[in-house]
């Protein structure tokens, strides 16, 4: 079943007296308990699409057209009071920063225990117990002391530990997490996102995951969309993605990935790059948007738009000259 | 944490008025408004009249010390009305954002423009001298600064991942401004409070000087001042303990306020270490 769906999303960032299109003819359908992950580089329009689902694009950001619909309500048509009972309890979402995203001068089990008051009516004693609880689910040793901890006093796993307590806290059907790994360690990136697939398996929630990091992306999501300037420009599964890339952005990225054993990790080789920067939204290049910094591209790809090829297997890819 | 020497003087300054005020008609020697003697008219400073007599022989020490009461209660309450007031309009304009903005902005760009002692001198010319207009006039007039400060505190605060990330959880407009934004402008609030009071308790003295504060025959230190004014040179003594008594307690004050800053502004404390 559908839980979230994104259809031809467009949105606008208005600049004085005109308009320039951030994300553009961004479709994806994530189902219960799904995870999906949006891969690409910085001001692609990832976080921009994720704001969006939760209804917090703010001026000069705007919906320009299409979509957003959870179980078939479309949320542009929302109100703001119903917006923002819906945030928190069924759309929850993660930061990137542990260290900013939470306020320093409240007790970490207040602002878990926050939740349950705002959108559960609970009363104090009983959102500090069910506080604890969380705490004690996210595998935070001692949560009883730890509860009465401030910011400052954990560390970034720990915090961001916290943070994933706070979203899952009223069980929301949907969490968005938005490069929820990359300001940790290594060694705790993966002890995190083994808890929040484990918890949200539990939960039944799906993820949304936002990442630049195609690896990561891959071992935790069931499907993935590669956006670039805005644009989706491959969904796929994750294993389809891997084995055998689409889009020449794609297949970039994956051979961008140094990977154990192979000559590049060793050494013998440089990593693979793609050459070139990303445009900005202020000027696309006509055609197919990654032309300019495609190996591949031809004349064709430099005047008209690619249009979307249905792959075998399911997903999709925009390209003039996919596969 | 060590404690500055700032906020050790400035605090005990401050505590000994406020002990003087509490415990006025214990350590009093006679009552401020009805114990006149003619026959100690001028007395100078000695041993039976600490701090001398006043031209109806009224002890000075007794009137000075039931004076912190007056000048302490304007002090803290109309400053706190100020706090309030400020806060309230800073706070929301800097969230809000938008025509309030702009509203609040204009009313304290025009609050500033005028004297605020000038427009406190009108309003109690309206309401009429006393105890209850000094509130009101001290309270409205003063709180300019402490609206900038929670304006710009807001501004800066509400771009925080923290404040963003309570938006996504879903608290509401009103509990982001209580919950996130003003724990945490709190503490230059306290400063420039604290500041402020020394300020409104001048402002007071100056207000019953010119005789629309508090009247003769009850004492505040700007009345009995104002009252000393003719013997300035014959009873010096009229004017130099109100006066000490009013030097003393805003010196406390602003020395109370700096030391607050000290351990409150997070900068300012780096910069010493």
């Amino acid at each position: 079943m559908t839980l979230l769906a994104v259809e031809n999303l467009r949105i606008d960032l208005a600049s004085g007296d005109k308009r320039h299109v951030a994300v553009d003819e961004v479709s994806f359908e994530i189902a219960r308990g799904e995870t999906f992950g949006l891969v690409g580089e910085s001001g692609c329009g990832k976080s921009i699409t994720a704001l969006a689902i939760m209804g917090l694009l703010q001026r000069p950001l705007m919906i320009g057209g299409g979509a957003i619909r959870l179980d078939g309500r479309a949320i542009q048509d929302l109100d703001q009071d119903e917006l923002q009972r819906l945030r928190g309890k069924r759309l929850a979402m993660i930061f990137q920063e542990p260290m900013t995203a939470l306020n320093p001068l409240l007790p970490v089990g207040r602002q878990i225990a926050e939740m349950f008051i705002l959108h559960e009516g609970a009363s104090w004693r009983e959102a500090e117990r069910r506080a604890i609880e969380v705490l004690a689910r996210v595998r935070v040793p001692a949560p009883e002391l730890r509860a009465r901890d401030f910011p400052h006093q954990l560390s970034g796993g720990m915090r961001q530990r916290v943070m994933i307590a706070i979203a899952l806290a009223c069980s929301p059907d949907l969490l968005i997490a938005d490069e929820p790994t990359t300001a940790l360690d290594v060694t705790v990136q993966s002890e995190i996102i083994d808890l929040m697939r484990e918890l949200c398996a539990a939960n039944g929630t799906a993820i949304l995951m936002i990442s630049h990091d195609l690896g990561l992306v891959a071992s935790m999501c069931r499907a993935v969309g590669v956006m670039y300037a805005g644009r989706l420009v491959e969904v796929r599964s994750s294993a389809d993605v891997f084995k055998a890339p689409a889009h020449p952005y794609t297949r970039g990225l994956v051979a961008s990935l140094p990977r154990l054993g192979s000559r590049a990790a060793v050494g013998q080789r440089r990593l693979q790059e793609i050459s070139g920067v990303v445009p900005s939204i202020a000027g696309f290049p006509p055609g197919c948007r990654f032309n300019p910094r495609c190996e591949r591209a031809t004349d064709v790809c430099r005047t008209d738009e690619p249009a979307i090829t249905s792959l075998a297997g399911g997903g999709f890819v925009r390209c003039h000259h996919h596969g | 944490m060590k404690l500055g020497a700032n906020l050790i003087i400035g605090g005990a300054l401050f505590l000994l008025a406020i002990v003087v005020g509490i415990l006025a008609p214990w350590i009093a020697h006679t009552d401020p408004v009805m114990d006149a003697n003619l026959m100690f008219a001028e007395e100078p400073p000695g041993r039976e009249f600490w701090f001398g007599t006043d031209a109806q022989g009224r002890d000075i020490y007794s009137r000075v010390v039931h004076g912190a009461r007056i000048s302490l209660t304007v002090g803290v309450f109309a400053q706190l009305i100020n706090t309030i007031i400020g806060t309230a309009l800073g706070l929301s304009a800097g969230y809000w954002g938008g025509w309030w903005d702009d509203f609040v902005t204009g009313l304290t760009n025009l609050l500033l423009a005028i004297p605020s002692l000038i427009f406190a001198l009108a309003i109690m010319a309206i309401l009429g001298p006393g105890l209850t207009s000094l509130l009101i006039a001290l309270g409205l007039t003063n709180w300019s600064f402490t609206c900038r400060l929670a304006r710009a505190s807001a501004l800066s605060l509400k771009s925080q991942s923290y404040v963003q990330a309570s938006k996504v959880l879903g608290y509401s407009h009103f509990r982001i401004m209580l919950t996130q934004l003003l724990p945490n402008m709190l503490g230059p609030l306290i400063v420039i409070g604290t500041l402020g009071m020394g300020g409104t308790i001048l402002a007071e003295a100056a207000l019953s000087f010119l005789g629309l504060g508090i009247r003769p025959p009850y004492p505040s230190w700007g009345s009995m001042l104002s009252e000393a004014r003719d013997q300035i040179t014959t009873a010096p003594w009229l004017s130099v303990f109100p006066g000490m008594a009013i030097f003393l307690t805003v010196l406390g004050l602003n020395l109370l306020g700096d030391g607050l800053r000290d351990i409150l502004d997070p900068q300012s404390r780096s910069r010493r270490l």
